[in-house]
């Protein structure tokens, strides 16, 4: 089950990509409300979006980014076809792709 | 803000200016010995005229989306997030939950009477003599096919509950009070007594914050009217990172007013839901939703 | 088209290897150590010094930056950044109060406008910065969002 869901609609001749990620994007500072033991760090650290193969954005955060992130991106043109590739790296060395088609 | 709480007298009623004319009402009835029963009807008609009064440009349907109706900030920021909303890998995950058969071979659908039944229920069972929820109805399922019954807060039936919601939006909710059984209306009844009855540390009734000072702020929170609440459940709440059910909320209200909180699914609980949904009888379903 | 865009992209890169001397430019994938020193906690002065050493972040109103006034929750402010700036390559989002007051960092190829949305965590009511980089210059605008204590406590 992909942790990366894309979504892309055309808006005035440019194509907008929105990306909703399933991650818990954890601190490190908060604790866990039975045991009192701090939960450990758990996030994305960079995130790569490409167009056909191609980088067009590369996204380095930290904690400070919400839990189950999203993004929104917007492609110059766009055809029905083309593919975009969103792919996560965490700071604990988890990872996940997922493709999307333009229609 | 609180000292008008706390100065507020205990009434049966929320409508507080016709406190003067409802006590001549009880006298009088009293009098004459008649039975207080309840009138689902003449309640709903009353609830929506408060409404009416504190929210006069909302139509019904607004309801449906709580405080975002009645607050410009909070809903910019919700219409934001609506973008992409959180919940929907609870949809997805509800829907291969729904489809994924027993161990015994059983289905889901097998119990429930199609996916788009969001706002059916609570229904009244005549045979079981209880309020059937959604959550219940799934749980009753899960045990009569020999599974184990899910957490009625979040998870898998938070799951299941978005993927129905979801199947259901815009049904306007159709709660119905059989008149062939009067226990239907005594759990109408007690879920409406529970509603105004005050209780906890803090001594506030639901109706105290959602009836009498709905719209108004506690500290930086605008309180939503309670007409419309069971509309858009299961909620992705921010606050909790996660979907999570109505009876779940039910339980975080109770601790906040420093109450005894009771299970989710407790009777108490399905026989509230029961009267908040007829309540908002003709309110479209919209969960599964985002709050704060 | 995919050729000049690929000429266009190295002769950017071409252009901004002197700052990627300097060690601004990232281009190897999660580089621990620039990680490790750009999203530490600390000031935002600090994270500031860190990032753009003493180059100029000229105030500008050409970064349109879409955040509400009053947080609902710190936990999820959705914010939106737009850009008539020229050639944007860079957005940086920092929060003045967060612990760690780097949000993110977007890597934009001349593919795609200057634009993204995101996110974001606010530990408590501050300015929400926006420093773009545009042909090798830096800009910033900022935005005050309030961030609440809930009413019942959430």
């Amino acid at each position: 089950m992909s942790s990366i869901k894309i979504r892309s609609k055309r808006i005035d001749g440019n194509t907008q990509i929105r990306t909703l990620i399933a991650h818990p994007m954890e601190h490190g500072r908060n604790r866990d409300p039975m045991t009192n033991a701090l939960i450990p760090a758990h996030f994305i650290q960079e995130l790569i979006v490409k167009h056909n193969d191609k980088i067009v954005a590369t996204c380095t955060m930290g904690a400070s980014i919400s839990k189950d992130p999203y993004f929104a991106f917007l492609l110059k043109g766009g055809e029905p076809g083309d593919k975009i590739t969103i792919s996560w790296v965490d700071n604990l060395g988890g990872q996940d792709v997922e493709e999307h088609l333009l229609k | 803000m609180l000292k008008n709480i706390c100065s507020n007298k205990s009434v049966q009623t929320a409508n507080r200016s016709k406190l003067a004319p409802c006590i001549l009402c009880l006298v009088a009835l009293l009098f004459f010995a008649l039975p207080l029963q309840a009138d689902p009807a003449q309640d709903q008609a009353q609830f929506r005229r408060h409404y009416r009064q504190l929210f006069p440009s909302l139509q019904l349907a607004d309801y449906a989306n709580g405080v975002y109706a009645i607050d410009p900030v909070a809903r910019e920021s919700w219409l934001a997030i609506e973008e992409f909303p959180p919940y929907e890998p609870a949809i997805e995950q509800g829907e291969r939950l729904f489809n994924t058969p027993f161990n015994d071979g059983h289905r889901y659908a097998d119990c429930l009477p199609g996916t788009a039944i969001a706002h059916e229920y609570p229904k009244w069972d005549k045979k079981k003599g209880e309020v059937i929820t959604l959550a219940k109805a799934i749980n009753d399922c899960r045990l009569a096919h020999h599974e184990t019954a899910l957490n009625d807060e979040k998870g898998d039936m938070a799951s299941l509950l978005a993927f129905i919601a979801y199947r259901s939006r815009g049904k306007p909710i159709a709660i119905s009070i059989p008149e062939d059984d009067p226990r239907a209306l005594a759990a109408y009844q007690q879920g409406r007594d529970f509603y105004y009855l005050r209780r906890g540390q803090l001594n506030f009734a639901c109706a105290t914050c959602h009836v009498q000072n709905a719209g108004k702020f506690l500290r930086s929170d605008r309180l939503s009217p309670s007409l419309g609440h069971t509309a858009s459940w299961p909620t992705y709440r921010l606050k909790w990172g996660e979907t999570g059910t109505l009876h779940r909320r039910f339980i975080e209200c109770l601790q906040q007013i420093k109450a005894q909180p009771l299970p989710a699914q407790s009777t108490e609980f399905r026989n509230l839901e029961y009267f908040l949904s007829f309540m908002s009888n003709g309110i479209p379903i919209t969960g599964p939703s985002t709050r704060k | 088209m995919k050729l000049h865009n690929r000429r266009t992209f190295i002769k950017k890169s071409a252009a901004l290897g002197a700052l990627a001397a300097s060690g601004l430019l990232n281009s190897a994938p999660a580089n621990s150590a620039w990680l490790a020193e750009n999203f530490r906690p600390g000031k935002l002065d600090q994270t500031l010094r860190q990032l753009f050493k003493d180059a100029a972040l000229n105030e500008t109103d050409k970064i349109t930056i879409k955040i509400p006034q009053i947080a609902e929750n710190g936990a999820v402010v959705p914010i939106t950044i737009s850009s008539s700036l020229d050639a944007v390559q860079r957005i940086f989002i920092l929060v003045e109060k967060n612990p760690v007051p780097l949000a993110a960092q977007f890597d934009l190829s001349p593919e795609l406008l200057p634009f993204v949305s995101a996110r974001i965590k606010m530990a408590e009511t501050s300015d929400v910065i926006v420093i773009a980089q545009s042909n090798g210059a830096f800009y910033r605008a900022k935005e005050r969002v309030k961030v609440t204590i809930g009413g019942c406590g959430g």
